[in-house]
């Protein structure tokens, strides 16, 4: 049984989608590293990228990955105000850690 | 020509608000930049608040010219400057309504404002507080205008409550005596009360007519149902007895003779307090609409606080004081009227009573001025032979409210009298009674400060000329003003002429006899009136009838029946605790139910808090466990 004769069907790029997901949400859970956070919410964002793509294939329409191209967009946004902050937050308390930053604690 | 002349009545109240915010801002810089404030000479600031109020009278008797150049029922123009208060249905304006009720109240507050405002510009001399006198004086001007030229209820009780302020700051005008600062409070707590019965009408009014605007309310007047016209006009009869000082809350109008004299010729005699009078004549349809008996409860009001205070004023030794108990009785004649269905005869009255009542005060400020500031009665005498022209004048007024032919005092109080006798005889006969009593107590005052033997010492002065120039005004209109209404043939009957077209559908009840009745009741009232002075006569001038005197001046009477005593014990005792308990009603109750709500949200707020903890991984768990339950639902539903 060689590699290529192995037909890729959709459920493996689903089930991929949803094993990078679940890493990003554990990882988002778990680090306190602010950076590795960010690094999990990129992750998911990218595992729901697949999803869309897989998608957009399977039925064969251009919605998914136009909605790809939006989110790729957004979170590259996102990054650039997320990272700034992140820069400013540990020029004035270098190592903090996710949970030292609680200053709007209700 | 009418309309460009009452697009003019703006100015109206105008020219009284610009002299009183010169007279508190601007007034060296107008006048006199290089002088500090205190050497402004006095005459000045003094002419300047008389000349605002001399323009006002200028505009009121433009509008009065406006109006007779208009037909008779065209006679009612309605001037809004803006939208004051348009909120859903509710749409108040400021606006005018100028008509002859209006413009007639106007002509003599205008005019008669602008002879005290002379008379006090002299009478006021050497005060140190000379400018704030003026200024509050223009200011109870301005409010006097708006609350009768006011063509809505809510614009009304803004003038309403401007002249209560005023007259409070008036009489504690020399507040550095405690009594005076007292007689101040006293006065507009007790017309605290009466503006509760104001506002209420306010709210029921708006309720039942959906306007607060009086032509709307006259028109709706007889489509609303009785109960709810009865109610407005009892609460409005409730403030009016507060302004107007009737029973039970005639207690300040005595104490507030701590005014300067002026004060108590203008607004405690020949205005403000009439403003009452004026409101009940103004809703005179409502009246007509409402249960029978209301107009018969405003007449007894006034019956009794007529006598009553007729026989207060008898007994007083204060000659302010006298004249105060007078005033109270005489609004008391009026609100008779009133409730006996002849409106025009209150107004009437109201006219005659302005001047001859001006006229007895600024002459009994005269007379205090020649003793020195010494208002005792019983400490004058003799005084015709210093004062030779102050004495002829208060002779004047004195024959005016007693009643005398051809005086105008006489033809007002007959045409009341012959209101009531069309209405009830036995109240008729009370006020006929009344009337004999203010001849003698009027009687008893003149023959005390003016004749027998002095009780002083010192040799008093005539005042000045410009002291006794309003009064010869004054005394002028004190005589004539009875030619505004004559009762000997319908072309003589003037003022109710002018009138009509405001009374429309009002309370008005014609008289049911003839002219010969009328005669015998004129003579009837000659002879009571001519009775009661002969009386006071030879007691206080023949010595005789001593008993009748200890009878008079009993201590009963002197007191003013107790009823001020009887009240304060009564809201410093047993009502207290009443009130007390309303209060604690108020705090526990009412407010515990407002501050139960916002605890118990601070309470929850407290809760929900804690979710809030900062942490941006629990945030993170929340918002995953959210997704995970949504996830859940979806798939429990596919299934």
């Amino acid at each position: 049984m060689s590699i290529v004769a192995v037909a890729v069907s959709p459920s493996w790029y689903l089930i991929l989608s949803g094993v990078l997901f679940s890493i990003g949400v554990l990882g988002l859970l778990v680090r306190r590293n602010p950076l590795v956070m960010f690094m999990c919410v990129e992750l998911m964002l990218n595992a729901v990228n697949l999803t869309f793509v897989t998608f957009a294939r399977e039925f064969g329409h251009l919605g998914g990955q136009a909605a790809v191209l939006f989110v790729l967009t957004v979170a590259a946004a996102e990054v650039v105000v997320g990272l700034a902050i992140l820069v400013s937050v540990l020029r004035l308390r270098p190592g903090a850690t996710a949970d030292d930053i609680s200053s709007l604690k209700g | 020509m009418a309309e460009a002349l009452t697009n003019t009545v703006w100015f109206l109240p105008l020219a009284p608000l610009v002299g009183f915010l010169v007279l508190v801002f601007g007034f060296d810089k107008v006048f006199d930049s290089r002088n500090s404030q205190k050497n402004v000479p006095e005459k000045r600031i003094g002419w300047l608040a008389s000349g605002f109020v001399i323009t006002a009278f200028v505009f009121a008797v433009l509008q009065f010219v406006a109006l007779l150049s208009l037909d008779g029922h065209d006679r009612a123009v309605t001037k809004t400057l803006y939208s004051w208060i348009p909120v859903g249905s509710l749409k108040v304006d400021i606006s005018f309504l100028v008509d002859p009720l209006s413009v007639t109240m106007i002509l003599f507050i205008t005019g008669v404002g602008a002879l005290i405002h002379i008379y006090a510009v002299y009478y006021m001399h050497g005060d140190k507080d000379y400018r704030r006198f003026f200024s509050y004086l223009n200011l109870f001007v301005f409010s006097m205008i708006i609350l009768v030229m006011a063509d809505n209820l809510l614009l009304s009780f803004l003038g309403w409550e401007g002249v209560g302020v005023c007259s409070y700051f008036l009489i504690s005008f020399w507040f550095d005596k405690r009594e005076n600062a007292s007689a101040g409070s006293k006065a507009f707590i007790t017309n605290r009360v009466g503006d509760f019965g104001f506002m209420l009408a306010i709210f029921f009014t708006f309720q039942a007519f959906g306007s607060l605007g009086w032509q709307d309310i006259s028109h709706g007047a007889s489509s609303a149902t009785a109960s709810t016209v009865s109610i407005i006009v009892l609460l409005l009869m409730l403030g009016a007895a507060g302004k107007s000082a009737q029973i039970p809350l005639q207690v300040w109008l005595p104490n507030a003779m701590a005014g300067p004299t002026p004060v108590s010729a203008l607004i405690h005699a020949a205005t403000m307090v009439t403003a009452g009078v004026y409101l009940l004549v103004r809703v005179s349809p409502l009246l007509e609409a409402s249960y029978d008996w209301v107009p018969q409860v405003i007449m007894w009001i006034g019956l009794v606080t007529a006598l009553v205070a007729a026989l207060s004023a008898m007994a007083q030794t204060d000659i302010k004081r006298v004249l105060a108990y007078s005033t109270i009785s005489q609004l008391g004649f009026m609100f008779v009227a009133i409730g006996a269905g002849a409106p025009v005869a209150a107004i009437f009255h109201m006219i005659t009573h302005a001047f001859f009542k001006a006229l007895l005060f600024l002459g009994a400020g005269s007379v205090t001025h020649a003793m020195d500031g010494e208002q005792d009665i019983n400490k004058m005498g003799g005084l015709s032979k210093h004062l030779r022209y102050t004495t002829p004048l208060f002779l004047v007024g004195w024959l005016a409210i007693s009643g005398v032919p051809p005086f105008s005092g006489f033809w007002s109080k007959d045409e009341i009298l012959a209101g009531v006798y069309n209405n009830n005889r036995f109240a008729y006969v009370l006020l006929l009674l009344a009337a004999g009593v203010t001849g003698f107590y009027m009687t008893r005052l003149v023959l005390k400060v003016f004749f027998g033997k002095p009780n002083y010492t010192h040799t008093p002065h005539e005042s000045g000329k410009g002291i006794l120039l309003p009064l010869y005004g004054l005394a002028a209109l004190a005589i004539v003003a009875g030619i505004l209404n004559l009762p000997f043939s319908k072309d003589l009957l003037v003022l109710e002429h002018w009138l009509e077209p405001a009374l429309e559908g009002g309370f008005v009840k014609h008289l049911s006899f003839g002219g010969g009745t009328q005669w015998v009741l004129g003579i009837l009232s000659i002879i009571v009136g001519g009775l009661a002075m002969f009386l006071a006569f030879r007691i206080y001038h023949s010595n005789r009838f001593g008993s009748i005197q200890k009878v008079v001046e009993h201590q009963f009477f002197y007191k003013a029946w107790h009823i001020d005593q009887a009240l304060t014990s009564f809201v410093g005792g047993k009502g207290n605790r009443m009130f007390q308990k309303a209060a604690d009603f108020d705090t526990k109750v009412v407010d515990g139910t407002v501050m139960g709500v916002a605890s118990n949200t601070k309470k929850l707020g407290g809760v929900v808090r804690l979710f809030q903890t900062g942490k941006i991984r629990s945030y993170a768990l929340w918002v995953t466990l959210g997704a995970v339950a949504l996830l859940v639902y979806f798939l429990i539903r596919a299934l």
